[in-house]
């Protein structure tokens, strides 16, 4: 060996593997670099990831949209747009001092979430925004379609999806799946079009009002019913629970109330 | 290192012959899970290769200043970093492929085979030798993948890469799909027959049993 070399980084890495120095450095070398790595990635594409995101619910709505009869009809005839709304799920009318584009900021706040009780908390939430933004599709004065964004627990994590309601407010005329991470094969058809083709024209409640809603366990029997998925019992209840909170009181009840009042 | 490296036979050797998921019965979950169709599986053998190459590559190329006592968990360091990124990428440039995943890409991580590659060639070899095994290993890996995943998807559904090949009932056709082909089990099913036809028609590949059963001796008088 000639004189000590002067470059710390040389010295460190010529030293034994076993000794002490060593590992410890090699060990937070890895960790350093691995965690620049990882950080430099998701941070330089989230942005690209937000967008493709927002493309992609925005597309599952349109599909919802055209995939309704008569609705990309009627799509064109009112300049090929949705309204948007934010409403005040508490009182189902149209919010006061929330709009589309103060939406994000008024989420952020904690003061705009309600925690939801156990007993009523079928979706598995724990607790719910005040405010939500719907989509309308109106025919005239009347409305014809309204789209109702609904999330709840599955089996792997929360399952988000859009509900499309016809103007009765008890028709369903159709289902996307925006984000699930249920078990491929099996719970994950939730977002196959096969199954969400069994949705269209089930009815949620019965001529008394009560929700009769129901995921079939198989194939579906009755006009509340839907088909089943074979293998993913956990994920058709809880697409069931689902749907009956954010249709029942706690969710959009008060807003279907308040449309066939004839308030909106 | 006196051993020369051989670039074909390398590559070549886990094809079949030391094919890590029907040989060495090495990441076997992964394989379960994504072989419902032969697009999913394709995918997710691509994203394991590169994952594996590259791992492998990493590895190697540091593996003279790696301790003994920390080896496994740098060598997971590195893996799951390079999954997180792949993933990363992924859902940035190639959305739909990523959707069709899900927690898949994530899983490659505790791929035993990902780990059994860089643990037993990765850590001895240069970079060069230790990419082109890992690559070989990948597309055996693919190999028992695409095989498990065309005969699913065809028993289970009647179709290759999504289109029709057998007619199913519901379409007037006489094919009845076997649902349970589309259920893990059935995975097992196919794992379990072709490694049979495998070491059938390789009998060297067969394991000596553990145990021989003791003779039968005449009953004491």
């Amino acid at each position: 060996m000639a004189a000590r070399d002067l470059n710390p980084l040389r010295r460190i890495l010529s030293l034994p593997n076993d000794s002490r120095a060593k590992t410890v450095f090699v060990a937070f070398a890895v960790s350093a670099i691995c965690a620049v790595l990882v950080s430099g990635a998701t941070v330089m594409l989230r942005p690209i990831q937000a967008a493709n995101r927002a493309a992609e619910e925005q597309a599952r709505i349109e599909a919802l949209v055209r995939g309704v009869p008569g609705m990309s009809e009627l799509l064109e005839e009112t300049g090929g747009t949705l309204s948007t709304v934010v409403i005040d799920l508490g009182s189902g009318r149209a919010s006061p001092d929330v709009t589309p584009e103060t939406l994000e900021t008024a989420l952020a706040d904690p003061g705009n979430w309600s925690a939801i009780e156990a007993g009523d908390d079928l979706a598995g939430l724990g607790q719910r925004p005040d405010v939500a933004q719907i989509y309308l599709l109106r025919d005239g004065e009347r409305i014809s379609l309204v789209l109702l964004p609904i999330s709840g627990q599955g089996y792997n994590g929360r399952i988000d999806a859009i509900l499309a309601l016809r103007g009765d407010m008890n028709t369903i005329a159709g289902i996307a799946v925006t984000r699930h991470s249920e078990t491929p094969g099996l719970g994950g058809r939730i977002e196959e079009a096969a199954w969400q083709a069994s949705w269209p024209g089930t009815e949620v409640r019965d001529d008394e009002g009560t929700i009769r809603f129901t995921v079939a366990r198989g194939t579906a029997s009755s006009i509340h019913e839907v088909d089943g998925i074979t293998g993913a019992t956990r994920t058709s209840s809880a697409m069931t629970r689902i749907v009956r909170f954010w249709l029942g009181p706690e969710g959009y009840g008060p807003f279907l109330d308040a449309v066939n009042r004839g308030e909106f | 290192m006196a051993e020369t490296f051989r670039f074909w036979p390398t590559l070549t050797e886990p094809l079949v012959r030391q094919n890590p998921v029907t040989l060495q019965i090495l990441g076997i979950c992964s394989a379960l899970a994504v072989t419902t169709s032969l697009a999913t599986a394709l995918t997710m053998s691509a994203s394991l290769t590169v994952v594996l190459t590259l791992s492998a590559g990493l590895i190697a190329s540091i593996r003279r200043h790696i301790p003994d006592t920390i080896r496994l968990i740098v060598q997971i360091v590195i893996i799951a970093s390079l999954v997180i990124v792949i993933d990363q990428l992924l859902q940035a440039y190639l959305a739909e492929i990523s959707r069709a995943l899900s927690v898949f890409v994530g899983l490659i991580t505790t791929n035993c085979l990902v780990l059994g590659r860089t643990e037993a060639y990765a850590r001895h070899h240069p970079p060069l030798p230790a990419m082109v095994d890992a690559f070989g290993n990948g597309l055996g890996y693919s190999l028992a993948l695409i095989v498990i995943g065309t005969l699913r998807e065809l028993l289970g559904k009647g179709e290759v890469f999504g289109y029709e090949v057998l007619a199913p009932v519901s379409s007037g056709g006489w094919f009845t799909p076997l649902n349970l082909m589309l259920l893990p089990p059935a995975a097992f099913f196919m794992l379990g027959l072709l490694v049979w036809a495998i070491r059938s028609a390789r009998p060297e590949q067969a394991e000596a049993p553990d145990h021989v059963a003791p003779m039968p001796r005449e009953p004491a008088e």
